[in-house]
């Protein structure tokens, strides 16, 4: 028996075993390189660079009092002067003479991340549904050449238009600043979320909003009621692929942002410099930088899941 | 409920005329079927009036206002969608409760659950108001869809073929539903079909389309009995009518001119024959259950008809074929009476 694309064949029971073989042995191998970055965070440093790499080893905090402190080395004579320690991280600094003196600039730089990431996707996201919308459903003159000039925006490599865009942020005065950031990664990201959302856009029948209008809705109220929750599942991997965009992007990053509204990705390779290779601080900030995109995607799952089982109702 | 009024209405998308200098007034409380084959712009005549195209000439009049204008939320029509009726992510209450939810309404939630109970008992569905619209028969979909538009108190109904994708016993019951419901609230209707039983039995009047033009508008019974050209006498008739040159059956009076005579059942009489005059033979009879399908040559010409299930007559048989009062039509496919 023949069967079609269409068919749903439910597979054996050993093509099931394999398959899932497959995808555990490929799931694993992609995990070690996470798995050994949230390992090393927990090591000491010497436990870090040892040779052979020690896979079991006693887990201290120390990679993420350094990430998140800054240290000076002191004499013996004064670390004892002092009282007790304050809590675990004093009490790891002083064994390797030092003193705590401040909070180191993880928390604010990944804060940074934090508002550049989401705030572009919100808009990226925003703006590209608006103009998906439009190209789905108006006759736009020039619609093709238009999109194609959208999608062009993204071909060059970032690192090709970084001088430009930093000559010309600096005379707008929007170098390092989350606002000239937002906008920067928002322009990069729009093109993406208007061809994504299109595709979306246009699986939907536009006589949904048709009925909506009929029943004495306006266009907008109709575009919110009825092709907004439908277009969710688009959204979402929207969403997901322009906040990762935004949260792993390095080359502007480096080049316009130094201090106020730098964010992670350039700030984690600057800790190895903070006194000798202090690798378990630098796994310990990459842990926690991979902390909301995993959430995020986690949150999401049901919408990005939902698209498989959401069909069109026909009647 | 308000009268409707198409004056010379045109929609051209294109080089192609959709429509074409329509020109039909649906009367306060009537039922209108329109009757054409696919692209003969039913669906394009029903958008125009709800205001989904915009006409490229002529005018449209609800109940005295010109609406030509106007956006679809302002023109208080109602619309049955030849496809995808439902919102899929609404339950089937807030699918009937949306048009009333409108900013246009604004009802108060008591009046919006009252109005939607009554419309959903009205249309069999209130034991299933609570589901998802997702989760429902095609039969049940329709039902809703049909509620949907019955919840609201619009100037006129626009239904396009909404009974087209269900199985026969469900249209039939769904046909006479909607038949009662239109006399209870005396609501104006325009309907689509392709259905001819639809249109026969539940039409006031019935519209004849074809490549944009109406053709001829009437009751079933003159749309039937009297069609003004041949498109018309062949929308109707099942069997479908059959269309012979003069001269080919024996028929009292022929007028000049006729190029074209056009015979359905009622128009043929068969007689069994002896040999010698027999001009027609039997080929086979279809058994269609409650009809018999006649299929007959003469000449080389097929003719269907019905047969009457006690004349006797056998796959084989000579006939003596009639013509009684057919209808005749010129080289141009217009009727002559
Ligand atoms: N949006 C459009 N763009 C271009 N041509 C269109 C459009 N809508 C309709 N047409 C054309 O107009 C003509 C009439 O279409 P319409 O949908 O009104 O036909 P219909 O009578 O409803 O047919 P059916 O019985 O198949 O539903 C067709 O030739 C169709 O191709
Ligand atoms: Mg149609």
């Amino acid at each position: 028996m023949s069967t079609t694309a269409h068919s749903v064949v439910s597979p054996g029971r050993l093509s099931k075993s394999i398959a899932g073989a497959v995808v555990i042995i490929y799931a694993l191998v992609t995990m070690i390189p996470l798995a050994w970055i949230l390992l090393t965070s927990f090591k000491s440093p010497p436990d870090s660079i040892s040779y052979p790499p020690k896979v079991i080893f006693e887990p201290t905090a120390e990679g993420y009092c350094n990430l998140f402190t800054t240290r000076s080395r002191q004499t013996d004579e004064y670390i004892e002067s002092l009282g007790p320690p304050q809590g675990i991280c004093d009490e790891i600094t002083r064994k390797r003479n030092m003193v705590i003196v401040g909070e180191s600039n993880y928390w604010p730089r990944f804060m940074n991340s934090l508002i550049i990431g989401f705030g572009s996707t919100v808009l990226a996201v925003f703006l590209g549904t608006l103009a998906a919308y439009g190209f789905s459903r108006f006759r736009v003159p020039l619609a093709d050449d238009l999109l194609f000039f959208i999608l062009s925006t993204r071909m060059m490599p970032p690192i090709a238009v970084a001088i430009p865009i930093y000559l010309m942020y600096r005379e707008l005065g929007l170098s390092d600043t989350a606002m000239g950031m937002i906008l920067l990664y928002t322009a990069v990201n729009v093109s993406l979320a208007v061809w994504l959302l299109k595709g979306f856009i246009d699986e939907i029948p536009r006589e949904y909003e048709e009925a909506a209008m009929i029943d004495g809705y306006s266009r907008m109220q109709a575009f919110f009621k009825v092709v907004l929750p439908q277009a969710t599942t688009g959204i979402a991997a929207t969403a997901i692929f322009c906040l990762i965009f935004a949260w792993n992007e390095y080359a502007f990053a480096v080049l316009l942002t130094s201090g106020e509204a730098q964010t992670a990705p350039p700030f984690i390779p600057t800790i190895i410099g903070e006194g000798g290779q202090d690798w378990p601080a630098v796994a310990a900030g990459t842990t926690i930088f991979l902390v909301p995109i995993l959430v995020f995607t986690i949150l999401l799952r049901k919408q990005l899941l939902r698209g498989i089982t959401f069909g069109a109702v026909r009647k | 409920m308000a009268e409707v009024r198409l004056e010379s209405v045109t929609r051209r998308f294109g080089d192609a005329v959709a429509v074409d200098h329509v020109d039909l007034v649906i009367a306060d409380g009537e039922f209108v079927v329109l009757l054409g084959p696919t692209g003969a712009g039913k669906t394009t005549t029903l958008r125009l009036i709800a205001g989904l195209e915009k006409p490229d000439g002529g005018r449209i009049v609800i109940g005295g206002e010109d609406v030509s204008d106007c956006a679809p939320s302002e023109r208080d029509v109602a619309f049955v969608f030849q496809q995808y009726s439902l919102y899929p992510h609404l339950t089937v209450f807030e699918n009937l409760a949306f048009p009333l939810k409108s900013p246009a309404r604004r009802m108060p939630k008591d009046e919006i659950a009252a109005r939607v109970n009554k419309v959903a008992a009205m249309v069999r569905i209130d034991h299933k108001l609570a589901n998802r619209s997702t989760a429902l028969s095609g039969g049940e979909m329709q039902r809703v869809a049909i509620g949907r538009a019955l919840v609201r108190d619009p100037s006129i109904f626009l239904m396009d073929e909404p009974l087209s994708s269900l199985d026969a016993k469900l249209r039939a019951e769904l046909r006479v539903e909607l038949k009662r419901i239109q006399n209870e609230i005396g609501a104006t209707l325009l309907y689509v079909t392709h259905d001819q039983v639809e249109a026969m039995t539940m039409a006031d009047r019935i519209g004849i389309l074809a490549e944009g033009k109406l053709l001829q508008i009437g009751t079933p019974r003159e749309i039937y009995t009297d069609p003004v050209n041949l498109h018309v006498a062949a929308r109707l008739g099942h069997p479908h009518i059959n269309l012979l040159k003069p001269g080919l059956l024996p028929c009292e009076s022929v007028p000049g001119g006729a190029r074209t005579i056009g015979a359905r059942t009622e128009h043929l009489e068969i007689r069994p024959s002896a040999k010698n005059d027999a001009n027609a033979r039997v080929d086979w009879i279809e058994h269609l259950g409650d009809q018999n399908h006649l299929h007959i040559s003469s000449e080389g010409e097929k003719i269907i008809t019905l047969a009457d299930p006690y004349a006797g007559i056998n796959p084989g048989d000579a006939i003596s074929l009639s013509l009684k009062n057919p209808l005749f039509f010129d080289e141009n496919g217009h009727r002559i009476t």
